[in-house]
């Protein structure tokens, strides 16, 4: 834990944070990882989001991939819960919805481990603070 | 082609893992705070709050830069700012997507707004129903602490502020401001009249700010971006977006944040993706049991604040509900009526007494005895309620009542007059009927009746005695040869 005692440390934290978050999903650096996300809000989590997530981590390390599995709120597509958004390193995000256990095994071999198109995707359909 | 959808104050949802404050960080989080602390004066962070447009998303719309300043005025040893995260509007879940998903940006906007009110005590008002968030909120405002955002000599600024959390039981009234000031007090949770606004005397009769948590989400974003970039988005009046609950028949269900301005006919049909199985849209509504229903007529309005009230509805906190011709108009305001009877904290007669008959007479006539004159008493009775009650609870009960008489009168007509409901949902109205003509007397639907009321010789035509039938439809269901029909 560290305590932040100034505006200038917190954009100094700020920058180095951002700086490893960018290398992790950079293809040329080998530490580069595949990141999942999991939508773990009150809905997602009622339409099964927690058995999905485990799922996810056991069978990644099971199958030897190198990967980052981490939960967050609500991605807001409540009709397609559960969600889950993959990031392939030098790709861009790619948000699965309706994902069971099943679908997370197809999702694994397929996209994560050969690049393929898997069906379920849900096509971001909204603008950030940082596009606008 | 743009995007119709802008999230600002879902910035973080679906994005960052809430439970770890460093993806907060790393995504700017506690910047504005630090800005603030360090580098302007409360006066000018108003300034720039108040520059921004930015109004209450918990249904008021009240200005909220104007309201941190009022707070600011008043001369107090201790002040407090509370976020209202009751939520009580049925079908309504921004506010708890917002702590699940985010809780920090909550804690730094109740932070920035302790600095720019001169309070240094904070108070989070959340329903005991939301246990996830509670658990989100809790875990954010530990870390927090730890790092040095909340507590004592915050970045190292000499700025001091803490933030409690107070459980709500759940009732709706609970969600208006002064009620709910008064239920932290350990006093029954009845609103109280303004003036004085807690502004000026709130819990415990000290300057209180109370803010709703997607006002509070906006507000890191504002001071980063800058007033001028926020308030380049949206109407004249209504700045920046609003998050809304879509549900209903429609095909995506789910949360939206949209730029106000956006009309009712984007939202529904191409964020939305339309109605679902191409049911044919009937009417929107929105503003919950404050709220009303709207028509085809008015999909093109932008959604702003004041478009909706013109039109007779309420921006409300966010619950926009959708519906199709199986939805019968007078019994949806029958059933927001029945929330609100429920709901009513029974301390002014207009509203406990109002809203039980304006209940009773909607009853009568979904029950197929409404009379000509009760149309007229639901209207004379919904206006003395807007008008003689003390809190917004009131004041706002009688829109469902009144959009659907303004909107869709046609069916109430055909309810008193010809004893009709064309959506077949009010069941004093439906008569089961055997086409003679049809019935083979194969005497299956006689055999599936709960109530024995059907009779009739095998092989000859069947008849429904319609004193016994209670319309549960399985005759209807069983039947093969669709010889039964509802009239
Ligand atoms: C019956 C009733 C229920 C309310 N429920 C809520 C609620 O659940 N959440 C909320 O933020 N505001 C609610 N309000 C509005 C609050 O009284 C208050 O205006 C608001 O919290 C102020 O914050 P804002 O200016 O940020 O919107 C309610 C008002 C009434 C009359
Ligand atoms: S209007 Fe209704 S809820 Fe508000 S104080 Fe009167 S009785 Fe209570
Ligand atoms: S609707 Fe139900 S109660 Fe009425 S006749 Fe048919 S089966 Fe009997």
């Amino acid at each position: 834990m560290t305590r932040i005692t100034s505006l200038k440390d917190l954009q100094r934290l700020r920058d180095d944070l951002k700086a490893q978050t960018s290398a992790r999903s950079d293809k040329a650096n080998p530490d580069s990882i595949i990141q999942v996300k999991v939508a773990m809000a009150t809905c997602g989590i009622a339409s099964g989001a927690r058995p999905v997530m485990d799922y996810m981590k056991e069978e990644l390390e099971k199958r030897n991939i190198h990967a980052l599995v981490t939960q967050t709120g609500c991605m807001c597509y409540c009709y397609a819960e559960p969600t889950i958004e993959v990031t392939i390193p030098g790709k861009e995000p790619v948000v699965f919805g309706f994902v069971t256990t099943k679908k997370a095994d197809e999702i694994i071999e397929r996209y994560i481990r050969k690049g393929e198109t898997v069906e379920g995707i849900i096509a971001r359909d909204y603008e950030t603070i940082d596009s606008k | 082609m743009a995007k119709k959808q802008l999230r600002i104050a879902l910035r973080n949802c679906g994005v960052i893992d809430p439970e770890r404050i460093e993806e907060y960080i790393e995504r700017d989080g506690y910047l504005a705070l630090g800005k603030v602390l360090t580098e302007l004066s409360p006066e000018a962070a108003i300034e720039i709050i108040k520059k921004s447009g930015l109004r209450g998303r918990g249904g008021g719309g009240f200005s909220t830069g104007l309201k941190w300043d009022i707070t600011r005025r008043v001369k107090a040893d201790q002040k407090y700012v509370v976020c209202n995260a009751d939520e009580g509007d049925p079908g309504a879940f921004m506010d708890r997507s917002v702590l699940e998903g985010d809780p920090h940006s909550v804690i730094e906007a109740m932070a920035i707004n302790g600095y720019c009110t001169g309070a240094s005590k904070g108070l989070v008002y959340i329903r005991a129903e939301y246990p996830l968030a509670i658990e989100r909120l809790k875990i954010a405002m530990k870390q927090a602490s730890e790092w040095g955002f909340l507590g004592t000599n915050i970045l190292g600024t000499g700025f001091n502020f803490e933030i409690e959390i107070r459980y709500g039981a759940g009732a709706f009234v609970c969600g208006e401001e002064t009620a709910l000031i008064h239920s932290m007090e350990g006093l029954r949770g009845e609103p109280t009249v303004k003036p004085p606004f807690p502004s000026e005397s709130g819990y415990l009769e000290k300057p209180t700010n109370v803010n709703n948590v997607e006002t509070y989400a906006n507000v890191p974003v504002i001071i980063n971006k800058g007033w001028e970039w926020f308030a380049g988005i949206g109407t004249e009046k209504s700045k920046g977006t609003k998050v809304f609950a879509l549900a209903g028949k429609i095909n995506k269900v789910g949360l939206i944040e949209v730029p106000m301005g956006t009309t009712l006919r984007e939202v529904i049909f191409e964020i939305g993706g339309g109605l679902q199985d191409g049911a044919t849209f009937k009417a929107v509504q929105t503003g919950g049991p404050s709220g009303g229903c709207l028509m085809e007529k008015h999909l093109d309005i932008p959604i702003d604040y004041d478009n909706l009230i013109a039109a007779g509805s309420m921006m409300g906190s966010g619950g926009m509900i959708v519906m199709d011709d199986a939805n019968c108009m007078v019994s949806i305001a029958k059933f927001y009526l029945e929330f609100t009877v429920e709901e009513s904290c029974g301390k002014c007669s207009p509203c406990r007494i109002g809203n039980k008959r304006l209940f009773e007479l909607l009853e009568k006539i979904t029950g197929g005895n409404g009379t000509p004159e009760d149309l007229d008493k639901l209207r004379n009775l919904s206006h003395v309620i807007k008008d003689t009650s003390l809190c917004g609870l009131g004041q706002t009960s009688p829109n469902p009542v009144l959009s659907t008489l303004e909107n869709f009168y046609e069916e109430y007509r055909e309810h008193v007059f010809d004893k009709k409901c064309r959506s077949s949902v009010c069941k004093s109205l439906m008569m089961y009927i055997i086409d003679a003509e049809k019935c083979i007397g194969c005497t299956l639907c006689a055999r599936n009746c709960p109530v024995n009321a059907i009779t009739g010789e095998r092989k000859l035509a069947h008849y429904i005695d319609p004193e016994k039938c209670i319309k549960c439809g399985a005759c209807m269901e069983k039947c093969k040869f669709g010889a039964i029909f509802i009239n």
